[in-house]
Formats: structure tokens, sequence, C-alpha cells
């Protein structure tokens, strides 16, 4: 058994102790916002946030996430929009989106440390795949947020 | 006909019931609608009575954008508030059942936008017709004194107004007109402007969207794995260390696969990895690249090629020529690798319905697959489609994901299973990009004209291996010959001969298919161009017939790009021009190469006329897409067979450009009417020959195969 804290709740799960995290949240957490890629730890769709970090959670064992604080995407903000999801919609970031739940928490982690990060630390930290190409308006969405010329900026939901 | 929310609440709603007894079909009944539902005006348009509009999407939406666009047309025309539009697809079930009242399902080709537009424009003025019609006939006034625009109907005589969810019932009994007409482009409001698109907010928030999401009560999970050797079957499995496994339910063992069944995908996928299965190779693990190169040789050296194009005589041309340059280029099996993994949930119901979840390119087609495969009637089966995670290609013509899905599901009666494949199953078991090689030969004069082209393409056949009863008429591939068969340049003598060669390795369209010929013709028409001392772009434009919008595009991106200008120092630039898919694009690569071989793609132009543009924003984003999709391949990317068997395995070694390597794009849409041109694939067409031309302007070095990691590329010159 578990102790996990996932977006400011505390959950018990019996399972496996090498259980990647990420398997628990779209399992018994019932968490499908984080999605499998690689499980190999490259990809990045499975990004979560673990005490502020920016972790790979399909590598990470559900027994090295205990007392830790988990976020995902659909913890990021209290009502589901953060601003940074808003910055994600004005700047029509996605195309099929499955790798955009684990862009934004990556993203998050970078605004969280680097709230004016140059193009080289978004290049060191945004380090997730994207199939389809969104990567300049990542980009953008990323400088408009540290401008704080993204429309949504600074407004609390 | 009285419905009560949409299908995709439906689904939420029956799911929170705890089961799909919840789920019932509903037919369409003329006029039958009551107070405070929705009503169906016709099959793609559902009104509420607080003027929501739900507009039904026949395409599937993997990124690309047509989900939106459809909308925006059915909107255009319906002339409705689009801060109330809301889409959903069309049930493969109904569609069915309602004989094909949605057209095509099919979601490939670059199309979904160009070969619905009419019937989806005529359905949304339809439906505006008849909402006016209700209106006048509540009113009892002539339809010529009623005018509808956003949602509202005004008698102009008196201003009295009636919104759509007033009226929609009442239209819906109404019989449709016999003709209609549709808005001319000029005068668009919706169609035609960069707004948002429906889907994203949902994908931002991380909801349940992708086929991987399906949640349904009691549902397992499975993964499969097949014969590592393309063609085998399974020939014995010893199962039992699996199944003593945690939480593993079930080992389905198919002809071809097999599955391990868990209460977790991860369980399932660990237990799977314990199953030993030998497998009959059927003769094919001897296959490698070296055998795959023979063979794609052995093509190029048939001397009794069918004809794919023959214009002139090319003997006759290369007889008078001054030069004749000749050339050989190659490229690799490639991966689609769309980032959601082959996925399908299926549910054998106790009452011997079947439904299944699935991110596909096909809801139609995923339908049939499914009722083969269960042998049930289409009509006792429903396709819920989902968003993709990626398609690209992947998942139209092949339903194999969902014939694996319901075969499980019917190892498992009663019980949802939803399947997913590894990563590493997905990268050894697609249907790759064929791996082609191509001969060119070309006559110049003394004046630098192209007096002949002969191209000898020796390319395995996507049709034959995706339809194997289809007739590949008089041994032509079209996919395989395309843009050297249909090539704009105006050159009297010309021959395109084609060598069929299959191999074991199954292909299938990757993005834009046949692109690699754009790859192998644009660097060519470079070297030719060098050969007759002509600027790359002056050279084209002297073959591209006047009115030819193959010129148009060339020239705005020669503009745009500032061909012909200096660069920054270590800069060059290449350049590439093809059409397809509906489409003109033109394009221009600014590169450089380091001192150690290191080639580095700093800025794409492109200029694309696909007629009409539906949301230029969208439309820059595929071509933002077609340029990282595209650069993985150009730089590293490749599928190499070993024993039978793919070698690449993982994201690590198929690797995938990331955000550090993204260059700057510049598209330029340049629409021209009277047409309508897809958005999907056309931008990847000139990328790859515009970035070797470059590559060669900056090193001096012909890039005749790909991946770039292959070659050599130090040398390269200071200044463009």
């Amino acid at each position: 058994m578990f102790k996990l804290t996932v977006n400011g709740r505390t959950h018990s799960v019996d399972v496996e102790p090498g259980m990647p995290l990420l398997w628990v949240l779209r399992g018994p957490l019932d968490l499908p916002g984080t999605k499998y890629g690689c499980g190999i730890a490259v990809c990045g769709s499975c990004t979560v946030l673990v005490d502020g970090e920016a972790v790979r959670s399909c590598a990470l064992p559900v027994s090295s996430a205990v007392g830790k604080q988990i976020i995902t995407i659909e913890g990021l903000s209290a009502k589901g929009r953060h601003r940074i999801q808003k910055a994600w919609i004005e700047y029509e970031v996605p195309q099929c989106g499955y790798c955009q739940t684990g862009m934004i928490m990556s993203a998050t982690a970078l605004l969280a440390k680097h709230p004016k990060p140059t193009d080289a630390d978004i290049d060191r930290s945004m380090t997730n795949l994207c199939r389809c190409g969104t990567y300049a308006r990542v980009k953008k969405a990323i400088r408009a947020l540290a401008e704080g010329s993204a429309s949504h900026v600074g407004k609390k939901t | 006909m009285a419905i009560a929310f949409s299908r995709r609440e439906f689904l939420k709603v029956s799911t929170a019931l705890g089961g799909g007894l919840a789920l019932e079909f509903w037919f369409p009944a003329n006029g039958a609608a009551g107070v405070g539902v929705a009503t169906e005006v016709n099959a793609w348009i559902v009104i509420h009575p607080d003027d929501r509009v739900v507009i039904r999407i026949a395409r599937s939406e993997m990124g690309q954008g047509t989900y939106t666009a459809l909308a925006q047309l059915v909107a255009e025309e319906l002339d409705c508030d689009w801060a109330k539009v809301s889409a959903e697809f069309a049930s493969p079930n109904e569609h069915v059942r309602r004989k094909r009242i949605w057209g095509s399902m099919s979601t490939g080709g670059s199309m979904g936008v160009r070969s619905s537009q009419d019937y989806v424009r005529k359905a949304g003025a339809s439906a505006r017709a008849m909402l006016v019609a209700a209106a006048a006939a509540q009113w009892k006034v002539p339809e010529a004194d009623c005018m509808a625009a956003s949602g509202i109907i005004t008698h102009q005589p008196t201003g009295r107004k009636l919104r759509y969810g007033d009226v929609a019932g009442a239209a819906a009994g109404l019989a449709p007109p016999k003709e209609v007409s549709l808005r001319d482009p000029a005068d668009w409001k919706i169609a035609g402007k960069p707004l948002h698109r429906l889907d994203i907010p949902d994908k931002v928030l991380g909801r349940p969207v992708f086929g991987v999401d399906v949640a349904l009560p009691g549902m397992l999970h499975a993964s499969i794995a097949q014969c590592p050797v393309f063609g085998g079957k399974v020939a014995s499995v010893d199962a039992r260390a699996a199944l003593a496994m945690r939480g593993v339910k079930k080992l389905v063992r198919e002809e071809d696969f097999v599955a391990v069944v868990a209460d977790n995908w991860w369980r399932a996928n660990e237990a799977l990895k314990k199953v030993k299965v030998e497998w009959d190779e059927v003769g094919n693990g001897q296959a490698d690249n070296r055998s795959i190169t023979a063979m794609l040789r052995e093509g190029l050296a048939d001397v009794k090629l069918p004809q794919a194009r023959k214009l002139g005589d090319v003997q006759a041309g290369f007889a008078a020529a001054a030069k004749v340059v000749e050339a050989q280029y190659q490229a690799p099996y490639l991966s689609h690798a769309t980032p959601e993994p082959q996925t399908c949930t299926a549910w054998l119901r106790p009452d011997g319905f079947l439904e299944v979840w699935t991110s596909t390119q096909n809801g139609e087609a995923s339908l049939a697959a499914a009722a083969e495969t269960a042998g049930l009637p289409l009509e006792r089966v429903e396709v819920h489609k989902m968003m993709l995670g990626g398609g690209f290609g992947r998942r139209g013509a092949t339903q194999d994901f969902v014939r694996q899905g319901v075969s499980i599901a019917k190892a498992m009666p009663g019980v949802p299973v939803k399947m997913m494949w590894s990563r590493e199953e997905d990268i050894q078991h697609d249907f790759y990009r064929p791996a082609s090689m191509v001969r060119m030969k070309a006559g110049i004069d003394a004046l630098g004209r192209v007096l002949a082209m002969h191209t000898t393409i020796a390319c395995p056949s996507i049709t034959r291996v995706l339809m194997p009863t289809a007739a590949v008429k008089d041994g032509i591939d079209t996919s395989a010959v395309r843009f050297f068969s249909d090539m704009p340049y105006a050159v009297a003598n010309q021959q395109v001969d084609y060598a069929m060669r299959n191999g074991h390795v199954p292909v299938g369209n990757w993005r834009a298919p046949g692109q690699q010929n754009a790859f192998y013709r644009e660097c060519f028409i470079d070297e030719l161009a060098e050969a007759a001392g002509k600027d790359p772009v002056e050279f084209r434009l002297a073959m591209l017939k006047e009115g030819d919008k193959n010129r148009l595009v060339l020239e705005a991106v020669a503009k745009a790009a500032g061909w012909g200008t200096s660069l920054p120092a270590g800069l060059h630039r290449g350049v590439a021009v093809v059409d397809g898919f509906g489409s003109y694009a033109a394009m221009v690569a600014e590169v450089s190469v380091s001192a150690a071989g290191e080639p580095k793609v700093h800025r794409i132009v492109v200029a694309i006329d696909s007629g009409y543009v539906v949301n230029p924003d969208t439309c820059r984003a595929q071509a933002e897409s077609n340029v990282v999709f595209g650069l993985g391949s150009i730089l590293y990317q490749e599928i190499n067979v070993k024993d039978g068997r793919v070698v690449e395995s993982n994201f690590h070694d198929f690797p995938l450009p990331r955000i550090a390597e993204m260059p700057v794009v510049e598209t330029v849409l340049v629409p021209t009417g009277g047409f309508w041109g897809g958005h999907g694939e056309p931008g990847i067409l000139p990328l790859t020959p515009a970035v070797c031309n470059a590559i060669y302007a900056a090193t001096g070095k012909r890039v005749r195969s790909l991946p770039l990691k292959h070659h050599d590329l130090r040398g390269a010159k200071a200044s463009g």
C-alpha cells in the first residue's frame, strides 16, 4: 500500500512498488490526462510535477513518489484553467494534442523556475517530443507568458 | 427527431450510469421535435432550443483541423452564431443505417475539406432555407420577405424576429429545398477566418478525448505481441509464468498475435514480456537491408517495365542532347510513430451488440473491420470515433488494431477490453513509408534546356499491400510514381518506368504518400540546373507554362525568402516546388553545416496555393507540422531491417526532432480561388529537396540518399 499525494488529495493505492507512477495515475487514480508515449522516459508525454520538478512518470516507480507533491494536468488549477492552459488555447498550440499535457507540465516547471526564460532555457527544459510539430507555438506561448503579453496572464481562475 | 444530449455527452452519461445498456440508438423521425429538446434539422445539423448548434463531422480529427474547418463551412452557410457552435462525430453505425448519409468518413490524402466542402456547405444552406421557411410559415408571410443571419430570422417588412432555436422543430418537418446556392467565398464571415479550433480546450485540459482514454465500468486492459518477423504466425505459447502474475486475467492467442489481458495495462505489458512464444517466421527471417536493396536494384535493372508516363521519344532526346546527366537516389523505410500508439477498446455486450472505441482515420472502415472480425452484421456494431493522437496515414486503410481489439473482446465476452500497443510494438509493426530507389537520366541541349528525361522507379506498391485484391492498373501504383508521372515541367520527351518490388515489409500511406519522389525529382532538377549553368529558380520557371500555379508559388516563395539576395556567412539556400494533394507548394530552406559536418535548418519559407483557405491559422499550423514531421526523416530517421524484423524499437533509435531543432517557418498563403486543395500534406513535398539542395549549396555534396546522418558533410563553404 502506497500513500500518494496527487493534486492535493491523498490516495492509498495497493500496487506493486515497481509500477510506474504513470500507470497508477491512468489506472486506479483515473487521471487519464497524463499520457503514455514511450515508456522509456524519452518522449515526455507522461510529464507530471513531482515537488515542482517536471518528471517523466513512466519511469518513476510508485514507491519513489511517496511523500511527494504530485501535480498532474488535472490538478494544474482548482478550476481547471491555469494561465498556461489559457495561453495554449490563445496561441492555438496543440495539433493532435496527445503530447500537450506533458508539454504544459514541462512549461509549468520551466516558468516556475525561470519566469523569464531565454531561448536556451526553453530549448534545454522543453525536451518533450511532438510529432505534429507544435514547437514554434510552444515557444511563442511560453514567451508570451514570460513577457506578460498573453491576454490571460495574471488572471486567477 | 428529438434527442436529449450530444453523442459525447451520451457516452459520458452511459458510462456514469454504469454500463452501455443505457446506450440506445436514436433515429431521425421528421418533425417529431418536442419542447425543450434538440432537433436534427438535417443529418449534419442539430439545433437546441437555446440556439446551440451541434454540427456533425464525418471525417476524423488528428490535429489537422478538419473538425473545425468543416464546422466553419457548415456554419457559414447556415449563418448561425459561431459562439454557439460545437461539433461531434457522426456515428458510423447510423451512417450505415441511413445509407451513408454523411458521404465519406475516410480521412487521408488531405481530402477532409476539399472532397466534402460541396455537400457540407449545401447541408448548411439547405438547413438555413428550411429554418427560414418555418419562420415564414409561422408568420404566414412569404419566405422572400424573411432573412436569416447569425442565427436569427428577421421578417424584413415588420422587423419581427425568430431565433433558429424557436423554429428548428418546425423546420425539421419541412422538405429540404431541391436546390440551394452557395455563398461566394469572398463574402465568407465564418469560413476563411482564423477561428479557434473547437477541439483544443479539451486537449489542453487533459480531458479524456483520445482512444487510449476510454474508461468503461469493469474494463480490462490488453497488450499485444505480433511476430517480430513480418508475416509470421504463432507456433506455440507458454504463458504459465505470465498467467501467475498479479492482475492477469487471460492470455489470448490468435493466428498472428498473442495478447495478455489484465486489470491494468502496465501489468498486462509486464506479463506479456514473460510469455514465451515460438513464432513460425514463414520464411521471412532472412530478409534484411541488403536483400531489400538488392531487390530494388534488380527492379531498376529490369528492361521490361510498365510505363507510368510516355511523352515523345526519350532516346531521340538523349541523342540530340549536348549533355546527359544521370543520377541514382534512394530513401529508407520510415515509421509513422503516431504519438498515441495503436489502440482499440471493444466490448461484446451481453445482448450481442458490439461497441468499439478507437482512434481511426476512417470510422466506416473501422466498423466494417469490427463487424467482419466479430461475425456480426454492420447494424449490430457501433464505432465511437475518438480524437487521434496523430494519424499521418497509419490509422486509415489498415484497421489491424480494430481487428485485434475485437478478437480480444470476443475472447472476453461481456467484458470491455482496451487494447493498446506498446511503443516497441508500434515502431516494429507499422505499415512503413516504402523504401525506394530511383534512377533518373536527362539530356540537356546547348542552351541548357531539358530535351528528355527518363526515370525508373523501384518501389513497393502501397495499394498492393493494403488492398491485395484490388487491381493495380497496368502494373502501375499511382503513389509509387507520382511527381514523375505528373511532373509539370515542360519536357517534350519523358518516360517513367515502374518496377513494383514489394518484399515482405508492409508499406502504407505515410504523410503525403509518394513524397520521396518529390525529393528525388527536385534534387535532380537542381543537378540539371547546375549542369545547364542556370539559377535553380530561373531554371524551373523556364520549364513551367504560363498560368501554371507552380509558377505562382515559386515566384511567391522566391520573393518572400529573398532568393538571390545575400545571406549571413554560413547560411545557404535551397529551393523546390511540388504540387500534390490538390495544392501547390514551393519552399526555400536556409541551412548551415558546421565544421564538424552537422547540418542545421534555420529558416523555411513556404508558399502554398490551395485555391481556398477555410482556416488560415490551421493551414499555417499544418505547414509548420509538415516541416517538423519531414525534418526528422531528413536528419536521422530510418527503419532498418535485419533477420526479417525491424531493428529500431522506440524513440531512442527512431528519434523525433526536439524544440531546439525547430527552424523558423514562414508560411505564405496565396489562395487563387477556383479550386479546393489540401493542407495536411502538400507542405511536406518540397521540404526534403529544398533542404538537400541547400546542403549542396553549403557543401558541394549532393545528397542522394537519406538520412543525412550517414553523409560526411564536413567542408562547408563559408558563405552562399
